[in-house]
């Protein structure tokens, strides 16, 4: 108990120097606890992106290329589907569901996904979650287009605005499709997917800002007989006028009605004579990704314990170089009465109400952090962060730095333990 | 109470003379003793072996019929805070704690002290604290200064604030080291007495070292350490 005291009035008294090495240590807690946030939740961000689709089709070209283009938006293929293959492979025993989707147009920097009503109902992302609407609802016209969460947020959209798709991608693009405004029928609820940062028009349309109308006429026969045999007839005949499509889709999505069918449509898919196509597993591709950014992962989290292992070193340091000024301070307690353990338990409590202390600190540093930073992450990096209790990971890696405190501060208190009495009984003030 | 016998001590093995060499010394229960003796007399080696901080290189220190020479490191330092109350030449004060808390430090560490205080008093919350302030008091400190920085405080206020802390728990021994040699003569004299009459009233005997000889008159029994030391 006095001891308790004696530790608090000195640290009081040190409260300068104290204060320095509370904060190194807050310091490093917090970068390693925002680092391994960002770590981890970029790691969930990442594999939530997609899910529920057994099988992604585009033209042939390396599957992380196919990927990134189809899902992530990052870089596109020069090559697209053609609308008969499409039709062809989606036709085939065990497609359960299928999304066409055309990419390479934008709104103001924003990627512009041309696909069916289906994307609305089949595309999932997290824990198989489906997309929900914050306001209104999915296309039913031409015309019409719903917006991911950010995109209405970033640019301040509401229902019922009236918004011009340019082609190519860019904010500069030279060629705007003036003649064709788009009415904003739908926001959707945000997914921290790039779903978010996507418009999406109905697959028709696309053909249509381009001047395709010719293919929108001569293949309408054809596609109505196709849609009899859809899921979604009813919806199809409802909005008779969302009817049509490109000659060429970027890619499309499918699932199937067991994981069989996946394996042997994905080899039919490669080994198609028609066209050079790929198709992917989401899953196993995303995880081949992350692999080949696991080292930036390493690195990140190599770099957050340096963090903490200079921080540690720092303390080590001012507390050594504390016990010689404190010389005095524990000769007068051992001439006192003190015993030798007694110095070794002040010492000890001071380093361990100092890390302590500092993880408190560094905690709330990190929450300031991941508050405030959280909306800078998800627009630019696409990476949600979730303000959550501290898991019990981080609880764990506190306690692994507390734990690092509490040994280095055995280093002085085991040199306090072998001061002499004599020390204390002939110091000249 | 306090017996030597053939008691020698050098500082190192190889050394070839002894730095003290004591043939007997006897003193008495509730004796109020000054030693003296010039620098470089022995004096602080003598209190060091009394209080058990150093152990005799040969013969018998018997402290409360205790050999101390027998005693391992740790029963020595109970021992020590136990029994013996110690007033520094430069008073050893804690600067971070107030005077209250510096004198209660003197019994924190010793169990027996502790029980002593609590015996005598009914409010066990701040028995330590009371007496305290009733021996800052009896020392001639006023309460304004009590929970004052010590660092604030003058050389004589410090002195009262050590001697306090000495006496907290009456140990059965107060051995002061040299405690007025930054006082006059004046205050000297004052401050000398208030240790008797403290020390008269917890029991306690005190063995007062200086080399300063005209304070001599006022202790009942004086001891030079030269005439003690053997000549070797």
């Amino acid at each position: 108990m006095i001891i308790a005291k004696l530790a608090y009035k000195s640290l009081l008294n040190r409260r300068a120097s104290v204060l320095l090495t509370l904060f190194t240590i807050a310091i490093s807690v917090m970068l390693l606890l925002s680092i391994e946030r960002v770590r981890i939740d970029a790691k969930s961000s990442f594999s939530n992106t997609i899910s529920g689709t057994d099988l992604i089709v585009g033209a042939r070209t390396g599957d992380i290329q196919l990927l990134l283009s189809s899902v992530f938006r990052i870089g596109h293929t020069n090559n697209g589907v053609s609308w008969k293959s499409y039709e062809y492979i989606t036709s085939q025993r065990g497609v359960k569901w299928s999304i066409p989707i055309s990419l390479g147009d934008s709104h103001k920097g924003q990627a512009v996904l041309g696909t069916t009503f289906d994307y609305f109902s089949h595309y999932r992302f997290a824990k198989k979650q489906n997309l929900t609407f914050n306001k209104g609802h999915p296309f039913a016209a031409i015309n019409e287009v719903v917006l991911g969460s950010e995109v209405a947020n970033k640019l301040g959209y509401k229902l019922n605005d009236s918004i011009v798709i340019s082609h190519g991608m860019g904010n500069t693009s030279f060629h705007h499709h003036d003649d064709n405004p788009f009415k904003i029928v739908g926001i959707l609820n945000p997914t921290g997917t790039p779903v978010d940062k996507t418009l999406h028009i109905p697959l028709a349309a696309i053909d249509l800002i381009h001047g395709g109308k010719a293919s929108l006429e001569h293949e309408h026969e054809h596609e109505h007989e196709h849609e009899h045999e859809h899921e979604h007839e009813h919806e199809h005949d409802e909005h008779n006028n969302l009817v049509g499509h490109p000659k060429q889709i970027t890619a499309f999505l499918m699932g199937f009605n067991s994981p069989l069918y996946t394996l042997q449509i994905r080899r039919n898919i490669n080994q198609y004579k028609q066209e050079a196509l790929l198709g992917i597993m989401p899953t196993v591709t995303l995880k081949e990704l992350w692999e080949m950014l696991a080292i930036v992962e390493k690195i990140l989290l190599l770099f957050s314990a340096v963090v903490v292992l200079v921080s540690l070193l720092g303390m080590l340091t001012t507390l050594l170089a504390n016990l010689s000024q404190r010389r005095r301070e524990l000769a007068i307690l051992r001439s006192v009465g003190a015993r030798p353990w007694h110095l070794f338990t002040l010492i000890s409590i001071e380093s361990l109400l100092t890390t302590l202390l500092g993880c408190l600190v560094g905690s709330a540093l990190y929450y300031l952090v991941i508050f405030s930073a959280g909306g800078y992450l998800q627009s630019h990096a696409g990476i949600s962060v979730n303000i959550t209790m501290l898991s019990y990971y981080e609880l764990g890696l506190i306690g692994v730095i507390m734990a690092a405190g509490f040994i280095i501060g055995l280093i002085p208190a085991t040199r306090a333990y072998f001061y002499s009495l004599s020390d204390g009984m002939s110091i000249k003030a | 109470m306090i017996n030597l016998k053939n008691v020698t001590f050098k500082w190192h093995k190889s050394d070839s003379s002894l730095t003290l060499n004591i043939k007997e010394l006897a003193i008495e229960k509730g004796e109020h003793i000054f030693l003296h003796g010039p620098s470089g007399s022995g004096k602080s080696t003598l209190l060091a072996i009394l209080a058990g901080i150093n152990t005799a290189t040969s013969g018998e220190v018997l402290i409360l019929k205790q050999n101390l020479t027998t005693l391992s490191n740790t029963t020595r330092d109970v021992f020590r805070a136990d029994h013996i109350g110690y007033i520094f030449q430069n008073f050893n004060l804690l600067p971070y704690l107030t005077p209250i808390e510096n004198i209660t430090l003197g019994c924190e560490f010793s169990k027996s002290r502790k029980q002593k205080i609590l015996k005598q008093s009914s409010n066990k919350n701040s028995a330590l604290q009371q007496e305290a302030i009733r021996l800052l008091n009896a020392l001639g400190l006023t309460a304004q200064y009590h929970h004052k920085d010590v660092a604030e405080l003058s050389i004589g206020q410090q002195q009262r604030v050590a001697a306090a802390r000495a006496f907290i728990g009456s140990p059965e021994i107060i051995i002061a080291d040299e405690p007025t040699s930054a006082l006059d003569t004046n205050n000297r004299e004052n401050f000398i007495k208030l240790l008797f009459k403290q020390a008269k009233l917890s029991d306690s005997t005190l063995v007062f070292v200086s080399h300063d000889e005209t304070l001599k008159p006022l202790f009942n029994r004086s001891i030079d350490l030269i005439n003690l030391q053997e000549q070797v």
